[in-house]
């Protein structure tokens, strides 16, 4: 039995009968870390012993005890470093637990080695990181996505069982579907941002990667809950996110939006998109036809929602409490402007350039209050369409994962990559990418995601909605060639 | 193709972040196109309808005024990137 390749329910099932530990467990992966991150290269660092104490005091009664977590490296874990895969960054080491990592270590979990991602989460490719760029583990000429591309390729390569992620435009489903393992976006304030490296405050979640919708389900019911230090986190009574998988699709209303069925995106996607739905219609879902017409404004309304906001959240790298500081500084203007100037890659200054912009006095009312208002419609769009349905199904990107290097220097094309996710956030609602099959590109197999959309909340539904779909399916147990 | 009315230099400043002449070049062109590509946005009728800052109404979230444990005076100092005499040391000021 090859542990690597277990999911948490079946490591758990393991450990209770005591076939094997969490030790042996922590040292299959490390061996498979080692011969796969040559290749792949999803982990910035991570701290063998360090886990390997945990893991020999790990008390496996617990929800999540003695299971691994790989971390996308925007969530501060208290002795490691945390640099969001950013210069300005190099060097600290993170004084306090993310709130999602006190959770996560309460469960018995085991939080393990900072997965790399772009920049500040300014991408969909991974390659926005100022120190490497991970690999698609089913093409290494490709992306894996973005921005949490390390923790998808690192679930997907089999050296972690599953990882956490943030998500602001798409980032955990993006990155999940191009890599064929399953990401889930929780609804804005299911979980404390408490400890991430806030991107867009409105937009950001964090959220897990698994290799089935069980997994996430587990790992949701782990890290949600209100918190006093993030006043967004909501206050909700307890769920558990597991009760409803193992269900069927009998009954369940499918909205499929006919907005996100476009011209331009890739037909092989398109193609394997429209045989899962089918095979929805034929596990019993009722599917019905929705339109969402505000679609096409939802990557302008986010590139100047999130810009802004992000302009105003990257003030505090200034140089002066934490992080890098420029040598010599002539006075504090000097120090700030070389600082960030040094310190930031081309993405995060394009961002921060236009997020000013658009916040800036003059251009307020055009750019940023009409965004806001737009953003209502969009909002409205997907309130109408829960009136018909109980979640939506569509593809979760437009394309497979691109040649590294294709997009590099095209950002409006880069940004387009993710139209079906973006809405979501704009929105508040839930989502989840599912493996749904593969399209072979030059000689190799990628995988496709389909997306489920829930309503804001309504997780428990969504998560058995996509089990059912994984259930009937089986595509995720397809294994990324080693 | 450049917007004429964004300054790239100008909203550098406003951001405290200088840029070599050849990223205010880069830049200009591409957001040029970015900003043509969201100009559809002007076409949408937004007359009476509230802008969405955040998309679950909550409001002035407050918690109780209670004391409780910070971090270290150390742990903070320690990763300031010069500190001294438990305080962030910073070029002067004022003069």
């Amino acid at each position: 039995m090859d542990l690597a390749r277990l999911t948490i329910s079946e490591i758990q099932e393991g450990f209770r009968a005591k076939t094997f530990g969490p030790v042996d467990l922590l040292r299959t992966l490390e061996l498979r870390i080692e011969s796969a991150e040559p290749k792949i290269q999803a982990f910035l660092s991570r701290d063998f012993q360090e886990a390997l104490k945990l893991a020999e005091h790990a008390d496996v009664s617990l929800p999540l005890g003695g299971i691994p977590i790989g971390i996308k490296d925007v969530i501060n874990v208290k002795g490691q470093p945390c640099t969001s895969a950013s210069k300005i960054l190099q060097g600290y080491t993170a004084p306090y637990d993310a709130t999602v990592i006190t959770k996560l270590k309460a469960a018995g979990a085991i939080p393990y080695g900072r997965l790399n991602m772009d920049e500040f989460a300014m991408g969909s490719s991974t390659e926005n990181s100022a120190y490497q760029v991970t690999k698609n583990p089913w093409d290494n000429s490709r992306i894996p996505g973005g921005s949490s591309g390390g923790s998808a390729a690192a679930v997907a390569a089999l050296e972690v069982p599953a990882a956490l992620g943030s998500d602001t435009g798409g980032s955990i489903r993006q990155p999940a579907a191009l890599c064929g393992c399953v990401g889930l976006k929780p609804s804005y304030g299911r979980v404390s941002r408490y400890g991430l490296v806030a991107f867009a405050s409105s937009l950001d979640q964090i959220g897990p990667f698994a290799r089935s919708t069980r997994d996430c389900a587990m790992l949701l019911n782990a890290i949600t809950g209100r918190d006093p230090m993030d006043s967004t986190s909501l206050d909700r009574p307890a769920e558990d996110f597991t009760a409803q998988l193992g269900r069927d699709l009998k009954g369940v209303r499918l909205g499929i939006p006919k907005e996100y069925f476009v011209d331009g995106m890739n037909p092989k996607v398109r193609a394997t998109v429209e045989a899962a739905i089918k095979q929805c219609a034929d596990a019993g879902a009722e599917l019905v036809e929705i339109s969402l017409p505000h679609t096409e404004y939802a990557v302008s309304v986010y590139y100047i929602i999130a810009t802004a906001e992000a302009s105003a959240n990257l003030a505090r790298f200034d140089g002066v409490r934490y992080g890098k500081r420029a040598d010599i500084p002539k006075d504090l203007m000097d120090l700030y402007q070389r600082t960030r100037a040094e310190g930031f890659g081309s993405e995060v200054k394009r961002r921060i350039i236009l997020g000013t912009y658009v916040l800036s006095s003059g251009y307020y009312d055009a750019y940023y209050l009409r965004a806001q208002k737009v953003r209502t419609l969009i909002r409205r769009d997907f309130e109408a369409a829960y009136e018909k349905v109980d979640a939506i199904v569509c593809p979760t990107s437009p394309d497979v994962a691109f040649p590294i290097g294709e997009r590099a220097n095209d950002p409006l094309k880069m940004y387009l990559a993710d139209i079906f996710t973006i809405a979501a956030n704009l929105a508040g609602i839930c989502g989840i990418s599912v493996p749904c099959g593969f399209v072979e590109e030059d000689g190799k197999k990628l995988p496709v995601g389909l997306q489920f959309l829930g309503k804001s909340l309504d997780e428990t539904r969504l998560l058995s909605i996509a089990d059912a779909y994984e259930q009937a399916s089986g595509w995720s147990k397809e294994i990324a060639p080693l | 193709m450049s917007s004429p009315d964004l300054n790239i230099r100008h909203v550098a400043r406003l951001a405290r972040l200088s840029l070599t002449d050849e990223e205010v070049t880069t830049f200009e062109g591409q957001l040029g196109r970015v900003l043509e590509h969201i100009e559809h946005l002007k076409k949408l009728d937004v007359t009476d309808v509230e802008p969405t800052a955040h998309t679950y109404p909550v409001f002035n979230v407050t918690r109780e005024d209670t004391p409780g444990t910070s971090l270290p005076r150390e742990a903070v100092l320690g990763i300031a990137p010069r500190a001294a005499n438990n305080l962030v040391i910073v070029p002067k000021v004022v003069e």
